[in-house]
């Protein structure tokens, strides 16, 4: 992939991209989300993940000035999301919507010639942004061809090009792979991590485990309210401590021997015979607790192992926690 | 004007040029209503009375009025309805492109071919009136009132059948709908017409030009209500049923 230059950023190093703090939106008496507080650093990669319903794409519209919050506060790129600051706050952020927002009837090219002119780019800086952002995006030899005409896959590379135009401090990009094949879906992908790459500040919501997995450097887990924020490896060792244990032959009475093991929060039967899973609060010192009580019960233990926890699971845990 | 008007203008000039519907009623409709106004005025007998002359012209003076009202609601009422759509107005209001801006380049690029094509289509009209229908005929048509009606009423009606046709379709659910409602509404302004047209009320220039000003006020309280209406919350929010 070819990459626009490094763009100049206006948001200064040591403030946040973006800041919540206690961010509400209601509409009527339902919440669309609540009570989010949280920060982006600048030159993040910043997933937002959460079920269908949670509010992904209302905190999206809310951060980017389309929809005004019910309640609380938030900073974009520096400047308060309050009346009088809209238009400022969309001249330094773009964003890329759930459907990809193009004229289907116009060509890619004046797509983007229209698009470049809304964001106030002259003729001339629109011509050299829509050479950069289409290379960037690898769709160059397109721009002749009309929207309309598009796969889905390369459709969405324009709509990205759209985005990257106006050479923003902050790019949300709401669901970029969404009805995308896993083809189309992985060049889009590789463009999120070239973006990342040149320090482009993302604001990225999915419901793809693995995509937020391989493209952000932090995730917030939301339905509706903030449920976990971190790193995905943070995510993932809050849900860590489940054990593995394999016996030659099944336990006789395991409710009794892991019942009276102390700092165990649950297990259940595993497939196959004498295969059990055991929650724990801290693995090293229950996978000892466990193997002295299953040896003292008379059991021969074959394995003992912490089972490798994936952000699926944390996230299916943590939302099931919250719930 | 501001760049972003200009930007918004071209892009729709752009959108009907492949637009067939919008095509199709710009080209069209003015043909149709060309070829009825030559039948009905053209055939005439040379010793007709202006007494008799009344009905069919005053008829052809109000077709020719009605293009500045009907090809600009087909237009506007596709302005806001098409672009939620075709799903770009989420996109389009993501930029720092202002509601007024918005809207005002939406209304200007209705309003030019609207208007182009009445002057163009009353221009053709004259002309050929002069080579095929009787003198008494042309003598009723080329008349300084209707000049002036076609130079100051029929871009008022245009503006103010854009008008309504965005009001409209800032509130509507469906296109079709929006067109239809936006020509209802227009009814009243088309009645007023007629009865000038038809002599009901005898034309004058400071009658047309008076007419002219008055719809042109009432364009501006439509603009100002336009601008108004335009809920950014409600138009991406709200789903095609509770529209």
């Amino acid at each position: 992939m070819t990459t626009a230059p490094a763009p100049s950023r206006s948001v200064t190093a040591r403030q946040p991209a973006l800041r919540l703090e206690r961010l509400t939106k209601r509409f009527a008496d339902r919440a669309a989300f609540e009570e989010l507080t949280f920060e982006v650093g600048r030159g993040e990669v910043f997933g937002l993940l959460g079920p269908n319903g949670a509010g992904k794409t209302t905190t999206v519209r809310v951060l980017s000035t389309l929809l005004p919050p019910t309640s609380g506060g938030a900073e974009v790129v520096g400047l308060p999301l309050e009346g009088g600051n809209e238009r400022d706050i969309r001249r330094r952020v773009s964003v890329l919507t759930e459907s990809p927002g193009l004229y289907l009837k116009l060509s890619v090219h004046d797509n983007l010639e229209f698009f470049a002119g809304l964001y106030g780019l002259s003729p001339r800086q629109a011509k050299d942004r829509i050479e950069e952002c289409t290379a960037a995006v690898g769709i160059a030899d397109r721009l002749p061809d009309y929207a309309g005409s598009l796969s889905r896959g390369l459709l969405q590379r324009a709509a990205l090009a759209r985005a990257l135009l106006p050479d923003p401090d902050l790019l949300f990009l709401d669901e970029p792979t969404a009805g995308l094949d896993p083809a189309a879906a992985a060049g889009v992908r590789e463009i999120i991590s070239g973006l990342r790459r040149q320090g482009t500040t993302v604001f990225l919501t999915t419901h793809r485990l693995d995509e937020a997995e391989r493209l952000c450097d932090r995730i917030a887990i939301v339905s509706t309210r903030l449920v976990s924020i971190g790193t995905p490896a943070e995510l993932t060792a809050r849900k860590s401590g489940a054990l593995e244990v394999r016996l030659r032959k099944p336990l006789t009475d395991p409710v009794k021997v892991f019942g009276s093991v102390e700092g165990i929060r649950g297990w259940r039967n595993g497939r196959g015979e004498g295969v059990y899973f055991v929650d724990v609060e801290d693995p090293e010192e229950g996978a000892a607790r466990v193997a002295s009580a299953v040896v003292g019960a008379g059991g021969s233990l074959v394995r003992l192992c912490e089972v490798e926890t994936s952000l699926e699971s944390a996230y299916l845990d943590l939302l099931d926690a919250d719930r | 004007m501001s760049a972003r008007v200009l930007v918004v203008i071209r892009k729709e000039f752009r959108e009907y040029r492949r637009n067939r519907f919008i095509l199709v009623t710009m080209a069209g409709l003015p043909i149709v209503l060309l070829s009825i106004l030559v039948a009905e005025t053209f055939a005439l007998p040379k010793g007709i009375s202006e007494a008799e002359l009344r009905r069919p012209v005053g008829e052809a003076l109000l077709f020719l009025q009605l293009i500045p009202v009907m090809l600009p609601t087909t237009i506007a009422a596709y302005a806001v309805m098409g672009e939620r759509e075709q799903r770009t107005l989420e996109t389009v209001l993501t930029t720092p492109v202002t509601d007024r801006e918005l809207l005002a380049g939406k209304a200007i690029a209705a309003v030019l071919p609207a208007v182009a094509i009445s002057w163009l289509l009353f221009g053709v009209y004259v002309g050929l009136a002069e080579i095929l229908a009787p003198h008494v005929v042309v003598s009723q048509i080329w008349t300084i009132e209707q000049a002036v009606a076609m130079a100051l009423l029929a871009p008022a009606l245009a503006g103010f059948a854009i008008g309504v046709g965005i009001l409209v379709s800032l509130r509507s659910s469906d296109f079709r709908v929006a067109q239809q409602l936006a020509v209802l509404a227009a009814a009243p302004v088309i009645g007023f017409v007629a009865l000038i047209t038809f002599r009901v009320i005898d034309p004058s220039v400071a009658l047309y030009a008076a007419a002219a000003a008055a719809v042109f006020l009432i364009d501006t309280v439509c603009w100002r209500f336009g601008i108004r209406l335009f809920n950014r919350e409600r138009l991406i929010t709200a789903k095609p049923t509770d529209r």
